[in-house]
């Protein structure tokens, strides 16, 4: 009797893994009824909420791979020397130290994160290029990829950390240094942990909501220039979610064909990473 | 026949000897700058974090006063406050924990303790693991579609805190299994050798030695819930709320109603949101503030969590 009651709020996370994906392909397919697939992906414009409607879910992808690439370019490669510098490098007791902060700024929020990128990063940025508008991508997804580095740098340095002691031993008996043993031994060791790193921050910027919404701009524009403004996936189902759309209409159903986009990207990303894992993978 | 090039002379060894040590010299040069940019790397991060954090406080200080938590947000920046914000939060989290620990922590018990090694054990598993990567605002779109309009809570505090709740419900599993796989199979075995049935087993002894683990989950999970701002705005929340929902508390008996709990609401984020959105920079400085409260108490909260965590670790003695 109590295992069943136990079993029931267990099942809660499969019921809602399938809510998630039914409520998306339904809602999806009443939308797919008025607009054709193919113009979802060619057309070169989003405007489903205009007179003029089109429906090319394109300007939107471009915006959210534009931005999720700035983050990355800054994430990556700094998180990687923080979690090869942290697990390599830094005395026990400058870990020690700095785990516990990296966990806590993981946990802040990211509407403050869409506060900075607007208000503090973006003016900075026109100093440099005074031509950069009030709402541009470059500023957004800078902010996205500091915001990632803590979560890069904790997960990696966990995957570093677990490379047994003796490999690295048995490279300083070989004679070689810190950063040779870092670079050849430690790190393709830890590799598949390293790209799971990567593969969750991927996630996470694909995913990422309110810096875009607050500092990217609205508007759904075709481009991959990080000087311009434009809109994501997720910003679009902000913007449409703020207004009162009613229930059943067009508009309301775009926001649910993007929601699957926004889960067919990720789900995208997480194949790519398990293959790239599974071909890496050492094992001891 | 050619032993002269057999035989180093003195010279050539000195030569080698000195070439080795140059290598040596460039590859200890290489550790020392690794070490530096690595350093940098990290400090560059903490440091841009802190700076921002302090831009935070620098920019809201003039509306850390009193009127601003007992205000309701209003047309002129000076006098909106954060009244039913506060209160909102307050509300949603309550729901949230609710629902989500003590679902949560079943989960995490069956999981660990009673189900079987098969195929579907292996289902809810992956599942678990899989929804702690999907988007948030992907449990908006669920919440908006299943909660709103399917079974008709509307945009209200209860759709609110269930969405919440379904969002760290992973984080609630995942922290309650950590903490039963630490406990030692021994003191289950001791258990079952002095007759007590599984479940005594389980109330007793698993659960009370795993609940400082399962306590620093929920923190982290609940503070998560806290600073969640999109899927909140994706189910519809109003962003102007000039009033506060109905008090749990009833003066006449039976003391509680629920009243509340279909009742409209806005909570820290979204005020944040909303006044972060609107051009006018009076405002951007009730945002900064509204914002300097949220990290205060996240991290609070989650630093709360992590010292649990820690000292947990330090006294376990099986």
């Amino acid at each position: 009797m109590i295992e069943f009651i136990l079993m029931l709020a267990a099942l809660s996370a499969v019921a809602t893994t399938f809510a998630i994906v039914a409520i998306l392909l339904y809602e999806s397919l009443s939308f797919f009824k008025t607009v054709s697939l193919l113009e979802f992906f060619t057309a070169k414009e989003w405007t489903p909420l205009f007179e003029d409607a089109h429906y090319g879910i394109m300007p939107l992808v471009a915006g959210t791979l534009t931005t999720s690439a700035i983050a990355l370019a800054v994430a990556v490669p700094m998180g990687t020397v923080a979690a090869i510098y942290l697990s390599e490098f830094a005395s026990y007791k400058t870990r020690e130290m700095v785990k516990p902060i990296l966990e806590l700024l993981v946990g802040v929020p990211t509407i403050v994160f869409g506060y900075f990128a607007l208000l503090f990063v973006t003016p900075l940025l026109q100093k440099v290029f005074p031509e950069l508008p009030g709402f541009n991508m470059l500023g957004a997804g800078i902010v996205m990829g500091i915001m990632i580095v803590p979560y890069i740098a904790s997960v990696a340095e966990d995957a570093m950390r677990a490379v047994p002691m003796h490999m690295r031993e048995g490279s300083y008996a070989m004679g070689a240094t810190r950063f040779q043993t870092a670079i050849r031994v430690v790190t393709p060791a830890a590799i598949s942990g390293i790209v799971a790193a990567y593969i969750l921050a991927i996630s996470r910027a694909v995913g990422e909501t309110m810096v875009v919404a607050v500092a990217a701009g609205q508007q759904p524009n075709l481009t991959f220039n990080p000087m311009e403004s434009a809109a994501t996936i997720t910003s679009f189902i902000v913007q449409v979610a703020m207004g009162d759309l009613p229930h059943g209409s067009i508009g309301y159903q775009s926001i649910f064909a993007a929601g699957l986009m926004l889960m067919a990207m990720t789900l995208f990303f997480n194949i790519i990473g398990h293959i790239i894992r599974k071909k890496y993978r050492e094992q001891y | 026949m050619d032993n002269q090039n057999l035989i180093p002379t003195k010279a050539s060894v000195m030569d080698d000897l000195q070439e080795v040590r140059a290598m040596i010299r460039r590859h200890k040069r290489k550790d020392i700058l690794f070490a530096l940019v690595g350093l940098l790397a990290l400090m560059f991060a903490l440091l841009t974090l802190l700076t921002l954090f302090i831009d935070l406080v620098m920019d809201g200080y003039p509306r850390f006063n009193t009127e601003f938590l007992s205000e309701f947000p209003s047309r002129r920046a000076a006098h909106a406050g954060l009244l039913s914000a506060w209160v909102g939060s307050l509300l949603v989290m309550l729901v949230t924990f609710l629902t989500a620990v003590p679902m949560g922590v079943a989960a995490g018990l069956y999981l660990e303790e009673y189900a079987p090694k098969n195929w579907f054990s292996d289902l809810i598993e992956i599942n678990v693991a899989n929804l702690a990567g999907v988007p948030s605002i992907v449990y908006g779109l669920l919440a908006l579609g299943l909660f709103v309009y399917g079974l008709d809570f509307g945009q209200s505090i209860l759709t609110a805190g269930l969405t919440l709740g379904l969002l760290i419900l992973p984080i609630i599993i995942v922290s309650t299994r950590e903490a039963i796989r630490a406990i030692p199979t021994a003191i289950r075995e001791a258990a079952y050798a002095v007759g007590a049935t599984k479940w005594q087993v389980v109330k007793d002894h698993v659960l009370k030695y795993s609940q400082g683990g399962i306590l620093t989950g929920v923190i982290i999970g609940m503070a998560r819930a806290l600073g969640e701002t999109a899927p909140i705005i994706t189910i519809g929340a109003l962003t102007f709320i000039a009033f506060l929902p109905p008090s749990p508390i009833g003066t006449e008996a039976p003391f509680v109603n629920f009243e509340w709990l279909s009742s409209g609401f806005t909570v820290l984020p979204i005020q944040m949101f909303n006044w972060l959105s609107r051009p006018d920079h009076a405002f951007h400085i009730n945002a900064a503030a509204t914002g300097a409260i949220i990290i205060l108490v996240t991290l609070l909260m989650n630093g709360t969590a992590i010292w649990l965590r820690y000292k947990i670790r330090k006294n376990i003695k099986w």
